[in-house]
């Protein structure tokens, strides 16, 4: 809401010199943010003065039209000005700004020669001279006389607060309202201006348009006053163009300017209908039967049955609360007009709006609920203002509804002090809420165990529709108060608490990665089509939910997997010029597998039943943690010691199976061939049998797709899959010497490494320390490849003889040329 | 060579002055063989010993034996020195440049909302609360309804909130971490202190200070006797920890549904004041719909974005780079080790 300071002071006596930033800390002390604040007329220097257009001479021979202008500036002789614009007549007082003049953005006004005449000044546009975007002419001004300071007459110096205004403030949307707020955080006296008019003068007398509220909670209260022998082209006095204009809004006729000015003076949204366009009398219904009505911005709506609408006994002529009817519109031949105010149904003038997209002043206001009491004065105010400077004569008034009267809150100050945390006097609550607009009616003082209890019956103001429960009347005095005077203290808490296994798990996974050399990356969740695609996803991990409105269309999945994110990202770091990119995420995917059912309406009023609370979990899809990443290129990198050491398929593979190392976990690897690696070069990774990881080269054809480089590389490990380590129970450290033996052997190159391995374990017996396979070599043909291992035994009491040890190893030969058919390697 | 003092003394001498003109120990080995081998003067002189009477044998004997010594002690020294300087010199050839770039290694890193996230969490887990953690796809009555945001309320409509298809899923994702709240006071009895870090969705275009994707970091308690005076002190301490010693904050009345009364809390760094997030006192209606009593508890939360705390206090200017995942963003941060 901007709020002109001229405006705010004609009901808020602001003390003299006091300047804006100290009246911005006065909101903001008071719980109003000021987004902006506009120091009107700063960059306009005169000499700006009224001129009278004595002669109009049209320049021949331009392909637009240009005027050669004579001005009467009460300067003695004729100024002439050449001007582009047409809208204006001998006789017309218009805005000269004189040579010497400067205008908003530096703009410096001198005499020139222009289409062949000296133009020794120039008439002005409302957006040249910064009173608002209007320019499509140049001002004509309703009063004034020649040679007067026009800077003046048009008000143009003034300061405009542009107050942001929360949602369950709508009284704050109106010079009323932030008056009120100012008076109070200045701590000085206000004057209400919704006193200053007297309903009485236009009494309800069965004559005019008659109204009805149809539909039950439709709207509480509504008046319509009708009004005839309205002068349509009767010019706008300036001041009410001016007040309209530094509140942002459009100066469009005097009718809709007047309703206009009352909404911002007191917060009453009010519309004016042509009441010649009115078939019968108005009705507030819903729209039911009616399908479609084409709204004053020439739009067609359809309409939904549940639309809150004003209708004539005939068809809808308005949007209740948010936009008039093209049919009902005040013309510029409009002479009897039937001035609508309401108290409509905030969450039906929502409904509104949102459906059909027109966020306007008037549903603003509405949606944030706006002061019953007000359509009476309000509407009459509009009366007053039409009669007076419309020339309009009163014709009658009809209303609907009540004024229902606000129910009391039972309130004790103590409260106040016991939620805040600051010891409050009951005087200084009790004016904190009388401040507010609350009355304050002292109950019966209880008498309790640890002394008396006092409490008060507390009556919100009519324009607080949000004051509903004890606390909310806590959080007013906390505002008055300021938050700032509470003294700042620590709860008392609870012993030190740990994370969970999972969080422990995710920051040692991370750093784990990061000092491998991986880059800690967030990528966005939004996922193409294309890319489920080109990665070949299917299954679970083409399961994907769709959001209803993506931030873009190519985009509008959810995450199956963390490698599409990943992949974008390594490409968006090489196209940026790395040579070697490695990358990680840590994240949760989205995989809509299970069937969900949504439970339905779920009241918020008492918490829902066991079972309630167990749907609407299980509405939820499980979102399984993720740790991916993706290397392109070298971890261990080229540089002055020789060449660098390209990242493949075993790195991947180890770095995952670290990973689930670092758990605790054994991992075990089988042979896999899934999208999008590599089928000969994927690794499944299984825990107590269970698949929990993938890792290895990716599929060429991916990455010629993404243009990723060759041999790119990519793991990805399903955190939240992984067992959780119980606690380790240490072993006893053998301190006796090891004795070595190598195994070289012969085997068809279908057999896995791990099965040589595991064979040569089960029969090496129980000293067997380690094994590890040093030799890997696959040219010898016929299908054969040879696998070299060395094994370690110790013994825990004693030195192992040589002996010993070759049995141990012959036994170890048995069992792996028994269950893989190898041969030993000549 | 007759067996004569002075012929022993200058046998003793030449030795003496070829040890000390040895100036290698290859030269030196030479000496040796020369001046204290079997051949040598002295050698020589010490196998005449036999030719002599008793009594000159004893004398020449000392003698002998006495010239032997004091060579054997100057080769001694002299091999010493030699040594020295043949290992002085041979370090010195060997030295290399060690000022060549050392890491072999890709530079790894955290991101910077990984190291201030888990500082956050350590600091709250200091003061007795838990970390809670809830699904980002959450069912639109934990992320709104139980919130006090009833169904027309404008952060449900479309500009705001991610919905899923199809609508009537009422899944939603998260527009903030409160559902974790929620699933907490849902699941555990008061007294409750919780810190709820996670990611977020807002349908904000990707700007130089928006993103739709952003992580927050919510606190709540619920406890017997809660004030606004004990959100104040919080917000003082978890300002202090993240910005130092010297910010202050300061508490601006404003809306929430969830809180009441609701509160902006800035702070100021840099010479400014600064947008810090919401908080308030928890709304009893919000209580009522967890099943906790009003009359019996109160509590507060608050709730900070990630991304502006980290662009503050470490001078981003730009949210792209923080969503852009560059790897020379996360470098700068390391591992945040101190």
């Amino acid at each position: 809401m901007k709020a002109p300071l001229s405006w705010l002071r004609e009901y808020v006596e602001i003390p003299n010199g006091l300047a804006p930033s100290e009246i911005e800390e006065a909101f903001v002390s008071v719980g109003f943010e000021v987004d902006e604040i506009l120091i009107q007329g700063e960059e306009i220097s005169g000499p700006l003065v009224v001129g009278k257009v004595v002669s109009i001479e049209k320049v021949e021979g331009q392909k637009k039209e240009i005027r050669y202008v004579g001005l009467d500036c009460a300067e003695g002789e004729i100024r002439y000005v050449i001007c582009g614009a047409t809208n204006f007549v001998v006789g017309d007082l218009v805005v000269v700004s004189l040579p010497g003049a400067i205008l908003p953005g530096g703009f410096q006004i001198a005499a020139r020669t222009t289409y062949g005449h000296l133009s020794n000044g120039m008439i002005c546009s409302s957006r040249e001279i910064g009173l608002s975007e209007e320019h499509a002419g140049i001002i004509v001004l309703p009063q004034g006389v020649p040679g007067e300071d026009a800077i003046k007459l048009l008000e143009i110096n003034d300061v405009v607060f542009d107050v942001a205004v929360n949602p369950d403030r709508g009284y704050a949307l109106s010079i009323r309202g932030l008056a009120r707020e100012l008076a109070s955080a200045l701590k000085v006296p206000y004057k209400d201006p919704a006193h200053d008019v007297d309903p009485s003068g236009f009494p309800i007398n069965g004559a005019g348009i008659q109204v009805s509220i149809d539909s039950q909670d439709a709207a509480r209260v509504i008046y319509i006053r009708t009004l005839s022998d309205f002068l349509p082209a009767t010019p706008i006095p300036l001041w009410i163009r001016r007040r309209i204009e530094k509140c942002g809004m459009r100066s469009i006729s005097l009718a809709v300017d007047i309703t206009n000015y009352v909404m911002l003076e007191l917060g009453q949204p009010l519309h004016a209908f042509d009441s010649e366009k009115i078939i019968g009398s108005l009705h507030i219904r819903r729209a039911e039967q009616d399908k479609e009505f084409i709204t004053l911005d020439g739009q067609m709506r359809k309409l939904l049955p549940e639309n809150l609408v004003v209708a004539d006994d005939d068809q809808v002529l308005a949007l209740a609360g948010t936009m008039g009817g093209l049919d009902s519109e005040v013309s510029p031949s409009t002479t009897s007009l039937a001035i609508e105010a309401a108290c409509f149904d905030p969450m039906s003038v929502a409904q509104n709006a949102r459906f059909h997209r027109i966020p306007s002043e008037a549903s603003r206001r509405f949606e944030r609920s706006v002061d019953p009491t007000l359509a009476a004065v309000a509407s009459a105010r509009a009366c007053q203002l039409l009669v007076k400077f419309g020339g309009a004569k009163y014709v009658g008034s009809a209303t609907d509804g009540s004024v229902a009267s606000t129910a009391k809150i039972v309130f004790s100050p103590a409260f106040a002090s016991q939620l805040l945390g600051i010891e409050l006097s009951h005087e200084t609550v009790r004016n904190h809420l009388k401040t507010v607009g609350c009355a304050v009616q002292a109950l019966p003082v209880a008498d309790v165990e640890e002394g008396l209890f006092v409490e008060w019956a507390v009556t919100p103001p009519t324009w607080r529709s949000d004051l509903l429960t004890p606390t909310d009347l806590v959080e007013e005095v906390g505002r008055l108060v300021g938050l700032n005077s509470i003294p700042g203290t620590l709860p008392l808490g609870r012993a030190a608490a740990v994370l969970t296994p999972l969080q422990n798990r995710k920051r040692g996974v991370a750093h784990y990665l990061a000092n491998l050399g991986f880059s800690e990356v967030y990528n966005y969740p939004f996922v193409s089509q294309e890319m489920v695609n080109n990665l070949g996803f299917s299954g679970a991990r083409a399961a994907s939910f769709k959001l209803a409105n993506p931030m873009s269309d190519q985009a509008p999945l959810l995450r199956t997997h963390l490698l599409p994110g990943l992949l974008e990202t390594t490409r968006r770091n090489l196209n940026r010029g790395a040579k070697d990119c490695a990358i990680f995420e840590i994240g949760s995917v989205f995989r809509d597998v299970t069937k969900l059912t949504y439970v339905g309406v779920v009241p918020t009023d008492t918490r829902p039943s066991k079972e309630i609370i167990a749907d609407i979990y299980a509405s939820v899809p499980a979102q399984p943690l993720f740790v991916g990443g993706v290397v392109s290129g070298s971890l261990d990198r080229r540089g002055w010691w020789g060449k660098g050491r390209a990242f493949d398929w075993s790195d991947a593979i180890n770095t995952a199976l670290s990973v689930i190392e670092l758990t605790g976990n054994r991992g075990v690897i089988v042979q896999s061939d899934l999208a999008p690696w590599h089928p000969g070069r994927c690794a499944e990774i299984q825990v107590n049998g269970k698949a929990v990881a993938h890792a290895g080269e990716l599929h060429p054809k991916v990455l010629e797709v993404l243009g990723l480089p060759e041999r790119s590389c990519a793991f990805a490990v399903i955190l939240s899959e992984l067992p959780f380590a119980s606690n380790k129970i240490a072993k006893p450290i053998l301190t006796m010497p090891a004795a070595t033996q190598d195994v070289s052997l012969v085997v068809a190159d279908s057999v896995p490494a791990s099965k040589v391995e595991v064979s040569l374990r089960s029969g090496a017996g129980p000293l067997l320390e380690s094994i590890v396979l040093f030799d890997r070599y696959q040219d010898l043909g016929a299908g054969k490849i040879s696998l070299a291992f060395t094994l370690t035994f110790r013994a825990p009491d004693r030195t192992l003889t040589a002996d010993e040890v070759s049995g141990y190893r012959q036994s170890a030969v048995d069992a792996v040329i028994a269950e893989c058919g190898a041969s030993l390697r000549v | 060579m007759s067996l004569s003092v002075p012929s022993i003394e200058s046998a003793k001498v030449e030795a003496l002055i070829a040890i000390t003109n040895a100036s290698s120990l290859e030269l030196l080995k030479e000496v040796k063989i020369a001046h204290m081998g079997d051949r040598s003067p002295i050698s020589k002189a010490n196998q005449q010993l036999g030719t002599l009477s008793v009594q000159e044998r004893a004398a020449f004997g000392k003698i002998i034996g006495q010239a032997k010594n004091i060579v054997a002690a100057a080769f001694e020294n002299r091999q010493l020195e030699l040594e020295v300087e043949r290992d002085a010199r041979v370090l010195i050839e060997e030295r290399v440049d060690v000022s060549v770039p050392a890491r072999r290694t890709l530079q790894g890193g955290l991101h910077p909302l990984t190291i201030l996230t888990n500082e956050i969490c350590d600091l709250f887990l200091g003061m007795g609360y838990r970390v809670a953690e809830g699904p980002e796809l959450e069912a639109d009555w934990l992320n709104f309804d139980a919130l006090n945001i009833p169904a027309d309320h404008p952060a449900r409509t479309m500009q705001d909130t991610f919905f899923i298809e199809p609508l009537d899923s009422h899944l939603v994702l998260r527009t903030h971490t409160s559902p974790v709240q929620v699933r907490t006071m849902l699941e555990q009895e008061p007294p409750i202190y919780v810190i709820c870090p996670g990611r977020t969705y807002r349908a904000d275009e990707l700007d130089a200070t928006h993103t739709p994707v952003f992580s927050q970091v919510e606190g709540l308690v619920i406890d017997k006797g809660i004030t606004m005076a004990d959100l104040k002190g919080t917000l003082d301490h978890f300002a202090r920890s993240i910005f130092g010693d010297d910010v202050k904050t300061r508490l601006r009345s404003s809306f929430f549904p969830f809180t009441e009364p609701s509160a902006e809390v800035d702070f100021f760094f840099n010479g400014r004041w600064i947008e810090w997030g919401g908080c308030g006192m928890v709304n009893p209606k919000v209580l009522v719909a967890c099943g906790i009593d009003p009359e019996i508890y109160s509590g507060f939360a608050f709730g900070m974005g990630l991304e502006r705390t980290l662009m503050v206090r470490h001078g981003i200017s730009d949210m792209h780079d923080i969503v852009e995942g560059d790897m020379r963003f996360s470098q700068i941060f390391g591992t945040g080790v101190k």
